[in-house]
């Protein structure tokens, strides 16, 4: 841990955070609706705007992890951790040509989660149900994350010991019971302005002290600074580089929590929009991911200081140790504090996800089928609180490597529900059985890659015809789950052609 | 799309191509896997990528455009 504790900086960060937290119980008074709908909890009464959307996904996708893996990837591996920019690249021309669709027929139908389409789309009740467990199961150790973000920064202002982790967790848990959705979408609006600011001034300031980009680029190791060339018969970096970006692309709007994020927009236009607007944070993100070159120019590595912290808490610690080294005490508690609450607001989001999809897709589908919406709300907001508990024994009790292995294999099962979501938005030619085929062979593939590389990573060398190829393993399992879902399809309705359940119509799509 | 009389659906479909050239210019690596030409100090690989960010922004907005002229 860090030596002394620096009280300006503590005092400055727990002040933004109290505000925020004021804020989250306070939003449940902002455009009032009746909380006691699943729609108004889970979705804030899908009345957001394009601003608001605009903050509310943004806070939601670029997280506090993010703010912290991103960067620490180019301080630990170099060019490779740099993924992130085409991964952001390519999300936008997904959202804008695919999402609109599933929000129309959401709206249609009254769906709130991707297993709530999937289930009126294809009328197959174990299929709806592996789509919502994977979404919860996936976003689970995503939320257990955020927590190790966030702990890092208070770690970092030299305070020992859990308890501030689990009393910020406390708050969260409390806000979100009582204003659901509209609380981290007010919180987003407190964490971008404090996300910019500190970006704005870690570009000038740091660069500045270390003598402009041209000698940040030359500390960074050589071999480190560009992809590693192809050697012969061997495609190396540059197809993991760009699988990884496309798969980590086409996964991102499957995660219950971009999907709320999504449905809670008062029109599709909305989505349209923010696909235009929403690079803007990738920008930031990019910017964010040099930091991890910055700490490496700075040198805080080898610096007595920030050995403690190194120590507890590995890489990770490079970005707070730059922080720490290169501005005065107040700033390193705004800067902080923009990462604890861009935590908070991906885990509110997170867990009301989950909580939407345990609600809607288990307890009313398999516990309790008469359930009234007033109990189905009550229902969703105990799963929140019993969601974000659960996160925290998982960090506190397990190693943490537990849950970013977790976190790895998430993104590989959650892709593994593009078939029947994504495909299912355009047509309904494959048959339902098929899909649930192809999607257990998608997660047996992509979870037998990940166990065969220790969890070490998830590039999978593929080989191609003497070539080998490495492979982001969600993206080549999900190959396989689209073969599979095909040619099963051909097989099954050449046998036993299905009686088709539908309850959506094509005007329900526009 | 469905139900998109031919008209205005011929035009709103080519300029949907506008879509992909992203995907083209950024998953091939080996196109912009370099240090030069460099940008202020910035490497080619880092400005290059960076610069996609904004030019997949811009390449969406006539595309939206089109799509609400289109009344969709």
């Amino acid at each position: 841990m860090a030596p002394a504790l620096d009280w300006t900086a503590i005092v400055v960060f727990a002040t933004l955070f109290l505000f925020v937290a004021g804020l989250g119980f306070f939003a449940a008074r902002w455009r009032k609706g009746d909380l006691t709908q699943l729609a108004e909890w889970g979705l804030g009464g899908r009345r957001f705007g394009t601003v608001v959307t605009w903050f509310l996904l943004g806070g939601d996708l670029y997280t506090a992890y993010t703010f912290i893996a991103v960067p620490t990837l180019m301080f630990g591996s170099g060019a490779i951790g740099f993924f992130a920019v085409p991964y952001t690249i390519f999300v936008y021309p997904i959202l804008f040509a695919v999402f609109p669709r599933l929000w129309s027929v959401s709206r249609a139908k009254g769906y709130v989660t991707a297993a709530d389409f999937v289930q009126g789309r294809f009328g197959n009740r174990p299929l709806a149900l592996a789509i919502a467990i994977t979404g919860i199961v996936a976003t689970m150790p995503y939320i257990a994350l955020q927590l190790v973000g966030m702990g890092v920064v208070i770690g970092a202002l030299g305070i020992q010991g859990e308890l501030p982790l689990i009393i910020a967790f406390v708050i969260l848990a409390a806000y979100t019971y009582s204003s659901g959705l509209r609380a981290p979408a007010m919180i987003a609006v407190v964490k971008d302005v404090l996300i910019y600011i500190t970006v704005i001034a870690a570009l000038i300031v740091i660069p500045h002290e270390l003598g402009g980009y041209a000698r940040i680029f030359a500390s960074v190791p050589r071999a480190k600074l560009l992809l590693g060339p192809a050697s012969p018969h061997n495609l190396g970096q540059q197809s993991a580089y760009a699988t990884q970006a496309l798969g980590s692309a086409l996964a991102l709007f499957l995660y219950p929590h971009a999907i709320t994020g999504l449905l809670s927009s008062t029109n599709r236009h909305v989505i349209k929009r923010n696909a235009v607007v929403l690079p803007a944070y990738s920008i930031a993100l990019g910017l964010i991911a040099l930091l991890g070159y910055m700490a490496i120019a700075s040198g805080v590595k080898s610096m007595p200081a920030y050995a403690a912290g190194f120590k507890t808490f590995g890489p990770n610690f490079a970005v707070p140790a730059l922080f720490l080294h290169s501005f005065p005490s107040w700033f390193v508690g705004v800067a902080f504090a923009s990462i604890a609450i861009g935590a908070l607001v991906p885990a509110a989001i997170m867990s009301i996800a989950c909580a939407n999809l345990f609600t809607r897709n288990i307890y009313r589908e398999y516990i309790r089928k008469d359930c009234a919406s007033a109990h189905e709300s009550q229902v969703a907001k105990i799963t929140s609180l019993v969601v974000k508990f659960g996160a925290v024994v998982f960090i506190l009790a397990l190693p943490k490597t537990y849950a970013i292995n977790l976190q790895l294999l998430g993104g590989i099962w959650i892709i593994q529900t593009l078939p029947a979501v994504l495909i299912g938005l355009y047509t309904r030619a494959l048959n339902p059985w098929a899909l649930l085929i192809g999607w257990a062979s998608g997660i047996a593939a992509g979870t037998g890659m990940a166990i065969s590389l220790g969890f070490k990573g998830a590039i999978y060398p593929l080989h191609i015809l003497g070539w080998t190829v490495p492979c982001y393993a969600a993206l080549s399992a999900l190959a396989l789950n689209v073969i599979v879902s095909v040619a099963m399809s051909f097989a099954f309705n050449a046998i036993a052609p299905e009686a088709r359940e539908d309850e959506t119509t094509a005007a329900d799509y526009a | 799309m469905a139900g998109n009389t031919k008209g205005p659906g011929k035009r709103f479909r080519l300029v949907r191509l506008l879509l992909i050239v992203p995907f083209i210019a950024v998953l091939w690596t080996p196109f912009y896997n370099s240090s030069e030409p460099s940008l202020a100090g910035v490497p080619f690989f880092y400005w290059y990528q960076m610069l996609w960010i904004l030019l997949g922004a811009v390449l969406l907005y006539p595309v939206y455009r089109a799509e609400l002229r289109d009344g969709e």
